[in-house]
């Protein structure tokens, strides 16, 4: 029964326990909750990637109606690998959340953090599996409103207006895809991805059409941060508190690129969006001087957080730029980016979150010196670093590599010495922190600290070590997206 | 609003009417236009009503802040659980073809119709408890805490 209603399963079961956190009076029975729904859709998600692997795509039937009328929901490639990382993320996060929580949200409000928590989950994997159109935009909906809400639970004042800041700019992105889906929705009269493709077929003339790329190409844009359109991200990731930003950082954005990719490369087919219009260039061109602006703020930030945002508007440029190549390398380069990304951004916010439970501050001063009373958190910072640079053996290397052939391949040689230019900005803010934590005097915070909890460090290693894992180990992350990058340009999902 | 007798009155005499017609919504959403949203909203209007007129700790007593916070998760679980309910009877999720019953047959809807009957009571549950809480949330100076 569970492996037959598995792709409904996945998205259902954090949405139940949602509410149903609501009615657990106790703070750690909540939690504990939590803590095992997330575990399990972890599993059914890792359940459903082997089945997917095994068989092919599997695809699911809402109230069993079917496909083109209904809601299919379609579990292929890059929608269970996708689901995966996030699923884990969220399990990995969640699992060292107690403490960061106790000391950075108000207890009065702790027991709304796990509802919106499970809720934004369940809008996440429900965007990745949905295969139809306007289901997108629900989840979109329930994913990003969680998230505002979450946000806005920070203890500084400023996060409630780095949260309105935020769902300012969201829902701006939101309606914009809205319009999008509505335009196509009245120039094809269905909301199935697939039925979608195949009725828009090679027709690329039409003005409708393409006004409503141009409104999902720039609503999605604001929900990836892509350059001109991120200025909601940093202080939505300052403000935050340490684990949702942890989460927030590593998942929602993947999963907005996520849905680009399906729309770019299996609705409106790569040829008319890149071959016809020519977004590959803008794309290119954004990508490229939104990683040199956002490294290069990086740099100049005094806030660890703030300067961790800033670097991932960057990456998110790396995973453009291989998604605007068009071919099977450059996609699966960026395929693969999403999850590297994932594991080293989860990792270092979790390393943040460490040094503000002991340090109460997360400003670069006040951690002067932090390698002598917490060895084990500065030196999970100096690996994931190393990750987020692109240093050999770790995750950020492979993205990397890849991204460079692929690049090299198409002949684009200005695009690969930029990006090769670029990592040395990561090199300088990476530097920049270890210095700070390894060779300056102990500030009086750092003095009188001690090292972080073991219930926070092993989740903290867990990812940290997952970047060198996943350094060596390829098969699982370029292995099932160069897959998935086959499958999206072989033709529709 | 003590010193304004006719709005008291009328608004007293009106609430027994506004209800019903929320629950006409509700209930008679099957056959013809209305639903849960409809419903919900209808019904958190009279509420609202109520606390304008009578002040908020008044309908505080009506509907206790605790409860309907839990009501909105009531709301989503009652959506949810029809599903998970299919899933069990052997169908898909929110297939209501295999809603049967053998209790009252005849007189209480089967299949698509009692399914569609429990999902948008969820919703109307749900809708209900958000605006009411909405109207909290701006009414009151302190957060609304269940807790």
């Amino acid at each position: 029964m569970i492996e037959q209603h598995l792709p409904v399963l996945v998205v259902i079961v954090p949405l139940i326990a949602a509410p149903l956190c609501v009615f657990l009076f106790n703070r750690t029975l909540v939690y504990l909750f939590a803590l095992a729904t997330c575990w399990a859709t972890f599993g059914l998600s890792l359940f459903l990637l082997a089945k997917v692997l095994q068989t092919g795509p599997i695809s699911y039937e809402l109230g069993n109606w079917p496909a083109p009328y209904g809601i299919e929901y379609v579990a292929d490639y890059l929608s269970t690998f996708v689901m995966s990382f996030v699923t884990g993320i969220a399990a990995v996060v969640l699992t060292y959340a107690p403490r960061s929580l106790n000391e950075e949200v108000d207890p009065s409000r702790h027991y709304l953090v796990h509802p919106m928590y499970l809720l934004c989950l369940s809008g996440l994997l429900g965007i990745c599996i949905t295969g139809d159109l306007f289901n997108v935009f629900v989840f979109l909906e329930i994913s990003s409103l969680s998230s505002y809400a979450l946000i806005s639970l920070g203890r500084s004042r400023r996060a409630p207006l780095a949260a309105f800041q935020y769902l300012v700019m969201g829902t701006i992105g939101a309606t914009f895809l809205l319009i999008g889906i509505g335009l196509l929705y009245q120039l094809t009269g269905t909301l199935n991805m697939a039925d979608m493709a195949t009725q828009l077929g090679d027709d690329h003339g039409s003005r409708t059409m393409l006004v409503a790329f141009a409104f999902m190409t720039v609503g999605l844009c604001i929900k990836m941060a892509v350059f001109p359109l991120h200025t909601w991200l940093p202080n939505a990731y300052t403000y935050a508190p340490s684990i949702v930003t942890a989460f927030i950082a590593a998942t929602a954005t993947k999963v907005s690129v996520y849905a680009f990719i399906r729309i770019v490369y299996s609705i409106f087919t790569p040829q008319f969006a890149f071959d016809v219009h020519g977004l590959d260039v803008f794309l290119t061109a954004f990508a490229l001087i939104g990683i040199f602006v956002a490294s290069t703020a990086a740099i100049y930030q005094v806030n660890l957080k703030r300067l961790l945002a800033y670097s991932s508007i960057a990456q998110v440029g790396y995973m453009l730029l291989g998604i605007s190549m068009n071919n099977q390398d450059g996609l699966t380069s960026g395929i693969v980016h999403m999850f590297n990304h994932a594991v080293i951004k989860g990792g270092l916010f979790l390393v943040v979150g460490c040094f503000a439970l002991r340090l109460s501050s997360v400003r670069l001063e006040d951690l002067r010196g932090a390698s002598r009373t917490m060895p084990w958190t500065s030196f999970a910072w100096v690996l994931g670093g190393l990750g987020l640079i692109g240093v050999p053996l770790t995750a950020g290397f492979v993205s990397k590599w890849l991204l460079l052939t692929a690049a090299l391949d198409n002949a684009s040689y200005l695009v690969a010495g930029l990006m090769l230019l670029s990592s040395l900005l990561a090199v300088v803010y990476v530097w920049r922190v270890v210095e700070i934590l390894y060779f300056s005097e102990p500030s009086e915070a750092v003095k009188s600290s001690r090292e972080a909890p073991w219930s926070m460090l092993v989740p903290t290693y867990l990812l940290i070590i997952g970047i060198l894992v996943f350094g060596v180990w390829t098969s699982y992350s370029v292995g099932i997206a160069s897959q998935a990058a086959q499958a999206l340009l072989g033709g529709s999902p | 609003m003590d010193n304004f007798p006719i709005i008291r009155v009328i608004t007293k005499l009106l609430m027994p009417y506004i209800l019903l017609f929320a629950f006409y919504v509700q209930f008679h959403g099957d056959f013809g236009p209305g639903g849960g949203f409809q419903a919900g909203v209808i019904l958190a209007a009279g509420l609202i009503l109520y606390g304008l007129v009578f002040g908020l700790p008044a309908l505080h007593k009506v509907a206790p802040p605790p409860a309907i916070e839990r009501l909105i998760a009531l709301g989503v679980l009652i959506y949810a659980g029809t599903g998970v309910a299919t899933m069990l009877l052997g169908g898909k999720f929110l297939d209501y073809d295999v809603l049967g019953h053998h209790f009252l047959p005849g007189w209480l809807p089967e299949g698509q119709h009692l399914g569609i009957f429990l999902v948008e009571l969820g919703v109307g549950v749900t809708v209900t408890s958000v605006m009411t809480v909405i109207f909290y949330c701006f009414a009151g100076r302190e957060p609304v805490d269940g807790h």
